[in-house]
């Protein structure tokens, strides 16, 4: 694969969550009336931060497989 | 209705979308160095990747839009676009047809058309489809300008230019990989970003019970049975007992077969994405990945609709009301965001928008690119040039596609007539090409001529239909009955269109075959090889486990479908 995809995908969405959660944190509760009072942001901040883990997770695990594949069998490539 | 305000948070979620779009695309910039890697490529797409843009790519914000209209209007039976039309034609393509697509080593659609029947049919499916391509993406750029002048009083000229050089940038630099890498961002976008929109609005209700209750309201009030906007198929054996006016019959042929494959095995949209494939276990592999997903969209962008409509109804008018009484279907998202999303979710919801429209507009410029440069630059204007020419058109056709596609923007707002008769003239040409494929693949015997002379009489049939007949309380014109009489009065518009498809399919089916029959084969077995079923040897797959073969793929699908149509019966 040219590039990972998972690893713009995480990085975007760990923004993205980050953000939320952040925002979610503090910004006053008047807003969230709409949102039938609950703190949308917050919570769905944490939903996108564990969604990017999980892809980074895997990117980075792809990574390591690959230079250590390397490493090991230098004559694959 | 009321503007929605955008606080920093909102805009500041934007910009990091856009910051990443055009980033993949410049990462990408540095493989692209043939022909082949910008308009395919290269073929070296894993599947999962390719079949997430099969569906990105289609999912561009008139389908997000149109869909929670429909679901609004219509209620439940909008499932059938999903659960009877979409699933069965992608199963349809992976398994049956991505073989001799992919097989084939055709660079497009149109070029198998070329390989397997004449120039002639080639010529004819690559002008009609490069012209299609930028009127689509036009007029959906149109489309979303008009709906955020609308909700964020944002200017037209505005989203139209910044909407057009972010996605000109990054196809620019990074060709078909750079679309389909996106395609798939977009993907996790669009859903992670509408799904908040749906479970608030669930909450809401008080769950699918809640709705359900609600949606009774809904269709008593319209004259129809109380589950009219719940169940899909329940009221289905007569056209006058539900909103879509289509009785089970001209549903299921019409739009089930051929609207429905019509578009998923023939358009080049969405069939570069599997072409584009590493493998041809990847490329068949592609629209069964994409079939697992989209058999739960009806959930993310009908339900909102649906939602929509039982709120306004039991709860006084949350739809703005348009000049001729009826609510305004096409406000159904807008109106949902503004309505359940506070600031910081709200720009995720809009940029997951933004991100739909981006998809759907790049699938139609790396589709027209390709087409223009392979099927009309190189086959009529200058052939046998070196590949780093075709590559430099290819440059040069992605902007002056994505120009096209603005002036096309501009002309809508001026000439909304034109645009409406464009979208027909393309339904007529589009809904008899699915018998020129099935008869091209699977009867050896079939033509040039009879393919070519087939499509040209199934697109006229088409016409004529449309000419003859009415859909109830319309006048003649481009809705039909312009060649004076009008036959007869179908119920609904949806009805009047479906019917026009059956027609023009049957009609070419019927004329390749005859015309096929008189005329002589005008390619041998040996030149067949590889485009059609029975001169192609069998794939087996048995060095794949059986749970990831193809075929035990599509069975998985269209088992799941079977029970989703079983459930919401």
């Amino acid at each position: 694969m040219k590039l990972d995809l998972r690893m713009p995908i995480g990085l975007m969405f760990a923004i993205f969550g980050a953000m939320l959660t952040v925002y979610g944190l503090v910004s006053g509760d008047a807003i969230y009336e709409r949102s039938l009072g609950i703190n949308v942001n917050l919570w769905w901040g944490l939903v996108l931060l564990a969604f990017a883990l999980v892809m980074l997770g895997f990117a980075i695990r792809a990574r390591g497989r690959r230079h250590g594949g390397r490493e090991n069998a230098s004559s694959s490539d | 209705m009321q503007q929605i305000h955008l606080g920093a948070i909102d805009y500041a979620l934007l910009i990091v979308y856009f910051a990443f779009v055009l980033g993949i695309g410049w990462v990408l910039r540095r493989y692209v160095r043939s022909s082949e890697d910008f308009f395919l490529s290269g073929r070296s797409i894993p599947a999962w990747i390719a079949g997430l843009a099969f569906i990105s790519a289609n999912l561009g914000a008139q389908e997000v839009i149109g869909m929670a209209a429909s679901g609004a209007k219509y209620g439940m039976m909008t499932s059938h676009f999903y659960w009877v039309g979409a699933i069965p034609a992608m199963v349809f393509v992976g398994i049956f047809m991505m073989p001799f697509y992919y097989g084939s080593r055709a660079r497009s659609v149109p070029e198998y058309l070329k390989l397997r029947f004449d120039e002639k049919t080639r010529g004819f499916n690559a002008m009609t489809f490069a012209v299609m391509t930028v009127f689509s993406s036009g007029i959906s750029m149109y489309a979303l300008a008009k709906l955020l002048e609308l909700v964020l009083g944002w200017s037209f000229h505005t989203s139209v230019v910044l909407s057009a050089v972010i996605v000109l940038a990054y196809i620019f630099l990074g060709g078909l990989t750079s679309a389909i890498y996106n395609e798939v961002l977009q993907f996790f976008l669009i859903v992670l970003g509408f799904l908040p929109l749906v479970l608030l609005g669930l909450k809401d209700v008080g769950g699918w019970a809640g709705l359900t209750t609600k949606l009774e309201t809904v269709a008593t009030n319209a004259g129809y049975s109380a589950g009219a906007w719940s169940d899909s198929w329940r009221h289905m054996d007569a056209a006058s007992a539900n909103p879509m006016g289509v009785e089970w019959f001209g549903m299921a042929m019409g739009l089930g077969f051929v609207l429905s494959f019509g578009y998923w095995c023939t358009d080049f949209l969405v069939v570069q994405r599997a072409m584009a494939a590493n493998s041809m276990t990847a490329a068949r592999r592609t629209p069964l990945i994409a079939a697992f997903p989209k058999m739960l969209f009806p959930a993310l962008v009908i339900l909102p609709g649906m939602i929509a409509i039982a709120l306004h109804e039991t709860g006084g008018g949350l739809l703005p009301i348009g000049s001729d009484g009826t609510p305004n279907y096409n406000l159904a998202v807008p109106v949902m965001l503004a309505h359940y999303l506070p600031s910081g979710l709200l720009g995720l919801g809009l940029t997951a928008l933004m991100a739909s429209f981006m998809s759907g507009m790049a699938g139609n410029v790396t589709a027209f690119n390709t087409v223009w440069t392979y099927d009309i630059y190189q086959s009529y204007i200058r052939p046998g040039q070196p590949d780093g020419h075709y590559l430099r058109m290819g440059h040069a056709a992605t902007v002056f596609g994505i120009l096209l596609s603005v002036a096309a923007a501009y002309a809508t707002t001026k000439f909304n007539n034109i645009m409406d008769m464009l979208q027909l003239v393309f339904a007529f040409v589009n809904a008899p090409l699915f018998a020129t494929f099935l008869l091209g693949m699977f009867w050896r015997r079939a033509t040039g001529h009879g393919a070519f002379f087939g499509l040209v009489i199934g697109t006229a049939a088409a016409a004529l239909h449309h000419g003859l007949v009415l859909p109830h309380g319309a006048v003649a014109g481009l809705k039909g009955g312009f060649l004076g009489a009008a036959l007869h009065t179908y119920p609904s518009e949806m009805a009047q269109n479906f019917w026009t498809a059956i027609y023009a399919w049957t009609a070419c089916f019927v004329a390749t075959i005859v015309i096929s029959l008189l005329t002589g084969r005008n390619k041998s077995d040996d030149d067949l090889k590889g485009l059609v079923y029975a001169l192609t040897p069998r794939l087996t797959d048995h060095e794949l486990r059986w749970y990831a073969r193809p075929a035990t793929l599509g069975v998985v699908v269209l088992g799941l479908t079977l029970v989703l149509n079983i459930l919401f019966w």
